[in-house]
């Protein structure tokens, strides 16, 4: 596969319900692809968290995926208020998410640090009030 | 540990997926928060949970998880049924508190690996 696959996603903001659709996709299309099991499993729950954010945090957003031969990079964009301080928010358990959030069993300050521990390299530009934007690789 | 034994242990009943009852599974987790499921748990396939939405199938989904059991008699939504359907996930409910079902299991055998990376 030397040509670069490309995958878009809108993550509805409005519905938490439906938070993880395109994390699903995802995954069923990276396992018609031949990936191994480790890279799709990674892949998944690092993209899951960065859906779950989006929707808690900014209203929704966008998600690319761009799969190369090598490595899966997962660019996530959103228009919410941004993070005001990054090192705060890659600490495990600060949250800004409110009590709602906990009641569904997120918003435990765990979303940046999970998108961390399961990528090989995480870039977050933003400023508050400007939006996020995500982007993780993954090697294969 | 069959999930079939799963279900005989904790009195429970079957929802969903009955056909992988005959599923061996080698480790379980017991949280109400998804956001820890992601983070620690690493090839357990069994989550013991009284949370109800559809982000528990959703999160099992993410981590390849086998089987939940939803405790203190929780019943799952239709929404969730049809996900964890589609999944393949086995669905357990049984009237026991996360607490007893977490230690009959690990009494009779099902190990914990909790692995934090």
């Amino acid at each position: 596969m030397n040509e670069v696959l490309q995958f878009h996603y809108d993550v509805d903001g409005e519905d938490f319900t439906s938070a993880g659709e395109a994390s699903v996709q995802i995954k069923k299309n990276l396992r018609q692809l031949g990936f191994p099991p480790d890279t799709i499993r990674r892949v998944s729950i690092a993209m899951y968290e960065g859906e779950i954010n989006m929707v808690i945090h900014a209203g929704g957003g966008e998600a690319d995926v761009l799969v190369h031969e090598d490595y899966i990079e997962m660019i996530l964009t959103d228009h919410g208020p941004g993070i005001e301080n990054v090192n705060l928010a890659m600490q495990e358990g600060y949250s800004t998410a409110p009590d709602t959030i906990r009641t569904l069993g997120f918003g435990a300050g765990m979303g940046l640090p999970n998108m961390k521990r399961y990528s090989d390299s995480l870039h977050i530009d933003t400023a508050k009030g400007q939006g996020c934007k995500i982007t993780m690789k993954v090697f294969v | 540990m069959k999930i079939s034994e799963i279900k005989k242990l904790l009195f429970a009943d079957v929802l969903c997926n009955p056909q992988g009852a005959a599923t061996e599974v080698f480790s379980a987790c017991g949280s109400d928060m998804m956001s820890d499921v992601l983070a620690y748990v690493k090839n357990q396939a069994v989550l013991l949970t009284g949370l109800i939405n559809p982000q528990v199938i959703r999160t099992m989904e993410m981590m390849d998880m086998k089987c939940v059991v939803f405790v203190r008699n929780k019943k799952p939504t239709e929404a969730m049924l049809r996900l964890a359907e589609e999944a393949g996930i086995v669905v357990l409910t049984t009237d026991m508190r996360l607490f007893e079902a977490c230690g009959i299991l690990y009494a009779n055998g099902l190990g914990n690996t909790m692995c934090h990376e």
